[in-house]
């Protein structure tokens, strides 16, 4: 058996190549200025400092955080409620299934142009400013187009989480006299604690890292006002000229990086320890 | 009671065929404009129907296809995708397999290492990323599939992980002991029990890298013209300064009348894939 580690080198060698040195590399970097990766100059923590007082990447963070709330909660509650209405056994289930799954085939940055188009028009015609003019339309933008892609995604774990539930259980439950909102509560919920744990962290992940659809729908616009944390560190490596701003995009980076892992870290542990063994 | 639930039912069909409508409509508004002339589009007429003077049949098509170099990126996309996905698909499951059988710090460190990757942003390596395939040489279509097994093999890895470890040892020893090598019981034994999760896996990131964006844009060298369709859409609005919007609409439509197609004909396994894979996960 122990014979099979010859099999797994192509992984470890390309894994090494497409993360683990470019991260460590990164990580390096991030203490330096630098415009290519051989000529650099060790500053210490300076870009961590401009980094920290940006104000735009602090406004790009707290931009990204109540973005991500936002979307968070209402997809996973549209989700959820057409999650339930699907598992009724009404028809055209399948129909329904297929059509609110669609949008995640197709990639951010096309998602983005068309709804850039749609929502641009319903702004003119409504005599409003366009989503490039006016940074509370580009958030609302944003919110419906992530919930148009995200919400079949998870409506799909959540129909597989509420199917998996025992028939029995509903049944006992109906004997034993309860309501429809007591079922809900009391079983379908807390038996579908870990597609909860799944579909919120995958949405909070997305959220944060969410870069093709920002930089398609809005760019930024105006003056970095819708601009998030992923687009702001892209635009501060390559939007710039000048030695320092690569110091300071990989400072940035860094920054985001471990916003990124404590999130993720953070929620899996507090929904893990709701869920219950069937 | 029986009655109220049927008029309940009814209303929850109604309630969902407005929203699939609202989720079907966007792409048929951008059908419509890629029908349309040039001057014809604007931000005031998108949901105009494409009639009379606007109608331009299939020139805007015509023109991102012949001169716009829709051809070219989409054969890129497709060689990118095809052996991106081929190699995650084979690299990863043997990978994934070395995981479960040896028991040692080693396996359970990469394992760790894998699923850490998966959390990490992508701008967090963006940068060296870059540069090191450049060195490499791995910056154009027909060698980036290397950087993407690399930066892809996390949520494969992972996934592999937690269905190989419902699959029974014995199997596995007894090939062995019938005289299998590692690589025929690989082949042979392991491969096909893992059918369903190669389903998935694959799926994923199919819907992933067709549609990436930003890895191939800074590592390939675009000095030589190498574009996916995601990158050419994105170079109508960038570059120069008038939009283009006639063939970008036609790009657009180009780009999902193949995902349309492909989701049609495989829908229920693409369904179960994202399914189980989330479920695994």
């Amino acid at each position: 058996m122990e014979k099979t580690i010859k099999k797994s080198w192509p992984t470890f060698a390309a894994f090494v190549v497409g993360f683990l040195w470019p991260f460590v590399q990164g990580l390096y970097l991030s203490f330096c200025k630098f415009t290519t990766v051989d000529k650099v100059e060790f500053n210490g923590f300076d870009n961590y400092i401009y980094a920290l007082t940006d104000g735009e990447f602090l406004h790009a963070f707290w931009f990204t955080a109540l973005f991500t709330v936002v979307s968070t909660v209402l997809i996973n509650v549209l989700a959820f409620a057409i999650a339930m209405a699907l598992t009724r056994g009404i028809k055209g289930t399948n129909l329904f299934r297929s059509v609110f799954f669609m949008p995640n085939l197709i990639g951010g940055i096309v998602l983005g142009y068309i709804w850039n188009i749609l929502l641009n028009c319903v702004l003119t015609l409504l005599g409003q400013p366009l989503m490039s003019l006016s940074a509370p339309y580009g958030f609302l933008g944003l919110i419906i187009l992530m919930c148009w892609q995200q919400i079949g995604y998870m409506m799909i774990i959540y129909i597989a989480g509420l199917q998996s539930i025992p028939n029995d259980y509903l049944e006992a439950a109906r004997i034993d006299g309860a309501s429809e909102r007591q079922i809900l509560w009391r079983i379908k919920i807390p038996n579908v604690m870990p597609s909860i744990t799944i579909c919120l962290f995958l949405s909070l992940t997305n959220g944060f890292k969410l870069f093709d659809q920002n930089l398609a729908l809005t760019n930024g616009d105006p003056r970095h006002l819708t601009e998030m944390l992923a687009l702001n560190i892209y635009n501060t490596f390559y939007g710039r000229s000048g030695a320092v701003w690569k110091g300071y995009g990989q400072a940035k980076a860094v920054l985001f990086c471990i916003l990124v892992i404590v999130i993720s870290l953070v929620q899996l542990k507090a929904t893990r320890s709701k869920e219950v063994q069937q | 009671m029986n009655t109220r639930q049927s008029v309940r039912n009814r209303i929850t069909t109604v309630v969902l065929a407005i929203l699939s409508i609202a989720w079907v409509y966007p792409i048929v508004m951008i059908l419509f404009n890629s029908l349309k002339k040039e001057n014809a589009i604007s931000t005031d007429s998108a949901f105009e129907l494409p009639l009379g003077d606007a109608w331009a049949g299939l020139e805007n098509f015509q023109d991102a296809i012949l001169n716009q170099g829709f051809l070219t990126a989409l054969w890129y996309s497709i060689v990118i995708t095809l052996s991106s996905v081929v190699l995650i698909l084979v690299c990863c499951s043997m990978c994934a397999w070395f995981i479960t059988r040896v028991k040692a710090w080693y396996a359970k460190a990469l394992y760790f290492l894998f699923v850490f990757s998966m959390v990490v942003p992508f701008q967090m390596v963006m940068f060296t990323l870059s540069s090191t395939a450049n060195k490499l040489h791995l910056d154009n279509p027909y060698t980036i599939c290397i950087i993407y097994l690399g930066f892809g093999a996390g949520l494969a890895v992972f996934m592999f992980c937690g269905f190989m470890k419902s699959v029974p040892i014995e199997v596995e020893e007894a090939a062995m002991i019938d005289g299998c090598g590692p690589v025929r019981t690989f082949f042979c034994v392991v491969l096909p029990i893992l059918k369903p999760t190669l389903i998935s896996v694959g799926i994923l990131e199919t819907m992933w890298l067709w549609n990436d964006y930003l890895l191939p844009y800074l590592v390939m060298d675009r000095t030589k013209g190498y574009m996916t369709i995601p990158i050419l859409i994105q170079y109508f609005r960038g570059s120069y300064g008038r939009v283009e919007m006639g063939p970008m609409m036609a790009s657009i439509m180009l780009n999902i009348i193949p995902i349309i197609i492909v989701y049609l004909v495989c829908q229920k396994h693409i369904i179960k894939g994202v399914a189980a894979g989330a479920v695994k996960g």
